[in-house]
């Protein structure tokens, strides 16, 4: 008996729910902590992320409608896809970070609970952060959140899943549709991620994950017209993120800036909820 | 004979202005460093009213770290309840002057005594008790159990309405534990300086207000000054854009109330008298310089004809000219730059094919003055229905159905504000969920209180002023990740 | 033209009045607020009180009415300040059927005699006894006559029987003018008050009217900025002027003064004559005399220099 010849995997980007090769054709090589090869990942263009954008403007527009009730389900259904490929995610963990097992599988533990927290959020955070105005009239005057639209992400460079389910979930669950980019060094839990939601529930374009190197796609994303606000959460590079708000600038993004040092082990706040939402307040006369 | 007003103009012995003002840094009246001042004139009549001071690099070191010092030494410290209590006083002080303060808005900005004496003032009053309360009750505002301060706010703030915007930005920063540094608008400093002796007559402690005036370049170094935690600014989206940029990397909070184009939306079965109280409102309040004025009129197609007559024959009715004249609707325009700047943008609307109107009505001789303007047969195309105006002209677009009016209204790059005049109420909070605006006046217009976040999307700006939405603008939550 | 119960069915009308816009109520309420802000002074406010004299319908309807207490209203009408020629006269005075002949003998030409008519103030009589009570007012020498509407039959949705009643008295007015009562305060809402304006006015009044003045609230300024709307629209669409009089509740001259802002800012300087608006009052005369007394003399006056009729 031979040894068997494994199959060896050449990982596509995740944009409008399918999985497209960069459409500059370009790929790069992920190896494990001790240097030895993982898989070929693909390395996006600027022209994926101009695909990303209309993918996620598309999801958005969809996502936005769906009730509160629904978005909280499909949020839900993805811990549930994670936990069927529990040993998968834990391998990708531990090889790429070089982790024990044990802490890998602590991560994922983390990763899918963070999913059932924000899910819990759906039809929670516009109580929370709306409001019914008490105005000096006779007006009834009310304020909701509403999804900002498209957020480009950038997710930290590790924790590797738990670091980036922290970034997508509390994007989405308002209604937005994010374009993220998982750790260039780590991104096979963000391949696997993509595969649970491909198979769940979460439409098409409302996560679209692009592997790469945030240097050269950010600024694409950062000066895109289409693009309403940025999360440079796992920018490192201070010049980088200054570069890229100035960019931002040109069509007055949003923008939560980098947090180097964040503790994805925490309970989150709704900060980040709240990062990506614009409050609309709506007045009425009350009169007969 | 016939039923004229005769002239009923409010009295200017209410207010002494001073022939020259210092600047306001760590309590008292100080001459500037720059050595440099600039006249403020009346825009109706072009007649200088004072000589004010035009900070420079100096003078916004010295009021920020006047700031910095009190922020650290006494009002970061200070018990919330006791912040309070400055900020009632200052509520009531602008109450018991609101005569003065409204009649010195007037003459500083032109606009109409009826407006500042109606609007501005009671509602820059009612936003300093609104956030009084705030003061010692800011555990319960939604953003943690420990919310901190951010320490040292530069606020720059436009010319439109300068008691008002200074209120929008003082009250909340204060209440929420911050000192500031602010400047008013280089054409209207007038109201912050008496702002300033109001501070003084409260006892407010040195430094926790400062106030500097000059131009842009003022404006420029305190935005970039190195040891300013916040900005907060409200103006052009062209200005805007430059501050987000120039604090890029720096981690100061930033939040931008900026331009904006706002979509009117007339439906067939709207109450039309009404509605039409509702345009007037929309974009001839305050000469059209309202960065939420309804400057695009929607109306649907079927009843363009009725609705463009009612308005017509209601602009008639509109008066124009003295601003201290107690029955004045139109006052001046701010300056002879905006002035030009209206002019321009009007005159590119008749060479691209618009067709003008305005009311016969009388222009004074001197000063800087629009009439109401409405421009007809307007498409999404032309300059007149993109870029803001900032005054007194209305552009008027028709739409058949009402997917069409949504479509319309919120292909703009701005999205501060939208008004829907229907009295189906289920179709308001269809077409309320679907504008991208942050303010939606549905059978109202240009509403305003402290209670209620103010605030827009896309290019119109970020973050919130007033609400319980607006103090996270002045509040540092602790935030693990 | 005259109008006839036959041009409409109760559903034509129904169709008619519910396609009218609607009225937004915080919103005409703004609209009066601002508009009570002008500021009326020196000349112009000369010029108002007079035109506001001249527009008052001076009126008792009071059981206790007399032949006295008529004669006295009908002198103070002609002559509202005997102390001063200048002083116009009011437009009319308004009383009960049965005291038409004592004012109309008592005032001869030169103030108009109005009567209230149609079971003032309820409306609740059969149609005969309404015409009867109309041709009675008319035949004795009012030139005006102030009819009611059947609210009961407004509310009730019955449009057509509002309608015919007041076609019906128009006829019997002759050459009369008829002022159309809305009663707006059984009304209640404004949308009602502009759905009676214009079955008033479709039926063929010369006027309408705010209030009985035995309602509360009887005229206010909302209620009377929609029937002015009303009024100017009807004059667009259908090419005739129609009156409008607020009556009840109007006590003071700056109150008045404010409605004659209402109707110059609404409809316009044409329907500032006594011929297109009328205030139905007793007490605002004194105050309206009081405040030119004020404005002639320099100084201010005080009840003793008015007289009390």
């Amino acid at each position: 008996m031979t040894e068997r010849v494994e199959v060896r995997k050449t990982h596509k980007l995740f944009i409008g729910g399918a999985f497209p090769r960069s459409e500059s054709g370009r790929t790069y090589e992920v190896t494990d902590s001790s240097g030895t090869f993982l898989a070929n990942v693909a390395q996006a263009s600027r022209k994926d992320a101009r695909d990303a954008v209309l993918a996620a403007r598309a999801g958005t527009t969809a996502w936005a409608k769906a009730t509160a009730y629904n978005r909280g389900q499909v949020l839900y259904r993805i811990a549930e896809v994670m936990e069927g490929r529990r040993d998968q995610f834990i391998a990708d963990i531990e090889q790429g970070e070089g982790v024990s097992s044990k802490k890998a599988a602590a991560q994922l533990d983390a990763a899918i609970d963070r999913w059932v927290w924000y899910a819990g959020w759906a039809d929670k955070f516009a109580q929370v952060a709306g409001s019914s105005n008490p105005v000096a009239g006779p007006y009834f005057d009310f304020s909701l959140p509403e999804p900002t639209g498209v957020v480009a992400a950038v997710a930290p460079q590790q924790p590797s899943l738990i670091g980036l389910v922290s970034v997508i979930a509390p994007i989405i669950v308002t209604g937005n549709a994010v374009i993220v980019m998982p750790s260039p060094v780590h991104p096979i839990p963000a391949i696997t991620l993509s595969e649970c939601l491909a198979t769940s529930d979460v439409p098409a374009g409302v996560v679209n994950i692009l592997t790469g190197a945030p240097g050269e796609v950010m600024p694409w994303l950062a000066s895109h017209a289409d693009v309403n606000a940025l999360d440079l959460t796992g920018i490192v590079d201070a010049g980088l993120a200054a570069d890229l708000e100035r960019e931002a600038a040109g069509t007055v993004k949003r923008v939560r800036g980098p947090k180097p040092d964040a503790d994805w082990s925490a309970t989150p706040t709704v900060s980040r909820m709240r990062a990506f939402v614009e409050v609309k307040t709506v007045w009425h006369p009350m009169g007969v | 004979m016939t039923f004229d007003y005769a002239p009923a103009p409010e009295s200017r012995a209410v207010v002494d202005i001073a022939p020259h003002y210092g600047l306001f840094i760590n309590g008292k009246f100080v001459e500037p460093r720059s050595g440099n001042y600039f006249k403020t004139i009346n825009p109706a009549s072009e007649e200088v009213l004072s000589e004010v001071s035009e900070a420079g690099q100096a003078d916004v070191d010295a009021a920020v770290s006047a700031a910095r010092k009190a922020f650290g030494k006494v009002w970061g410290p200070m018990e919330g309840r006791d912040r309070a209590k400055y900020l009632f006083r200052i509520a009531r002080i602008i109450q018991e002057r609101s005569r003065e303060l409204a009649v010195l808005e007037s003459l500083d900005n032109g606009k109409p005594i009826r407006e500042s004496r109606d609007v501005d003032v009671p509602l820059a009053a009612a936003h300093f008790f609104y956030h009084a309360g705030w003061a010692d009750k800011l555990a319960f505002a939604g953003f943690g159990d420990n919310p901190q301060s951010l320490g040292v706010a530069a606020q720059v703030i436009p010319w439109n309405f300068p008691l008002l915007m200074l209120a929008w930005k003082i009250a909340p920063a204060l209440a929420c534990g911050n000192t500031v540094v602010l400047k008013p608008a280089e054409t209207t400093p007038l109201t912050a300086l008496a702002f300033a002796d109001i501070c003084q007559q409260a006892d407010l402690p040195p430094g926790v207000v400062n106030i500097l005036t000059g131009a842009g370049e003022t404006g420029r170094m305190l935005v970039e000054h190195p040891d300013v935690d916040k900005v907060a600014f409200t103006g052009s989206t062209e200005v805007g854009k430059a501050i987000q940029r120039a604090v890029a990397g720096t981690g100061k909070k930033l939040t931008l109330e900026l331009g904006g184009k706002a979509a009117n939306i007339i439906f067939d079965d709207a109450p039309i008298d009404e509605a039409i109280e509702g345009i007037v409102n929309g974009i001839y309040f305050n000469q059209g310089h309202v960065c939420c004025a309804g400057s695009r009129l929607l109306v649907q197609e079927s009843i363009q004809a009725d609705v463009l007559a009612a308005l017509k024959r209601r602009l008639g009715t509109l008066r124009l000219g003295d601003p201290l004249d107690k029955n004045t609707d139109i006052g001046a325009i701010n300056s002879r730059d905006q002035l030009t700047k209206i002019e321009e943008l009007t005159e590119s609307g008749e060479a691209e094919g618009a067709q003008r109107w305005s009311p016969a009505c009388a222009i004074p001789e001197k000063g800087f003055w629009f009439p109401p303007t409405v421009f007809t047969n307007v498409t999404q195309a032309h300059r007149i229905a993109r870029e803001e105006i900032f005054g007194p002209v209305l552009s008027v677009l028709t739409f058949r159905t009402p997917d069409e009016a949504v479509e319309k209204a919120n292909n703009t790059p701005f999205g501060l504000s939208a008004g829907i005049w229907t009295e189906k109420g289920s179709r308001i909070l269809w077409m309320a969920n679907r504008v991208k605006a942050g303010v939606v006046w549905a059978n109202t217009f240009n509403r305003f209180d402290p209670t209620s976040p103010f605030g827009g999307y896309k290019e119109s700006g970020f973050g919130r002023e007033g609400g319980i939405q607006g103090l996270g603008a002045y509040l540092a939550v602790e935030d693990p990740s | 033209m005259t109008s006839t119960a036959l041009d409409y069915s109760n559903a034509d009308l129904r169709a008619l009045l519910l396609g009218l816009p609607g009225v937004d109520q915080i919103g005409a309420e703004g609209r009066v607020a601002m508009l009570g802000t002008r500021s009326i002074k020196t000349s112009s406010k000369v010029f108002a009180l007079d035109l506001a004299i001249t527009m008052v319908d001076l009126t008792t309807l009071e059981g206790m009415d007399t032949p006295g207490k008529v004669t006295a209203l009908c002198a103070k009408a002609v002559h509202p300040d005997p102390t001063d020629p200048t002083c116009p006269s009011v437009a009319a005075v308004c009383v009960y059927g049965d005291l038409v002949g004592v004012a109309r003998s008592a005032v001869g030409d030169r103030v108009h005699v109005a009567a209230v008519a149609t079971a003032f103030p309820s409306g609740r009589a059969t149609l005969p006894v309404k015409i009867m009570d109309t041709h009675d007012a008319v035949a004795a020498g009012a030139d005006e006559i102030d009819m009611v509407i059947d609210r009961g039959a407004f509310l009730a949705g019955d449009y057509l029987k509002v309608y015919s009643e007041i076609v019906e008295i128009k006829q019997a007015c002759g050459s009369a003018h008829l002022k159309v009562i809305l009663e707006t305060g059984e009304l209640k809402t404004l949308d009602n008050v502009r759905r009676a304006s214009w079955l008033a006015m479709l039926a063929g009044a010369d006027f309408i009217k705010t209030s009985t003045g035995k309602v509360t609230p009887a005229a206010t300024l909302p209620v009377t900025l929609v029937m002015l709307e009303a009024v100017r629209d009807f004059a667009d669409s259908h090419g005739r002027r129609v009156g409008v009089k607020a009556a009840g509740g109007i006590r003071t001259a700056k109150d008045a003064i404010k409605y004659l802002v209402l109707v110059k800012e609404t409809v316009g300087d044409a329907w500032l004559t006594p011929d297109l608006f009328r205030f139905g009052a007793s007490t605002l005369l004194n105050d309206l005399l009081q405040q030119r007394q004020r404005m002639t003399t320099g100084h201010y006056s005080g009840p003793d220099y008015v007289t009390i009729d």
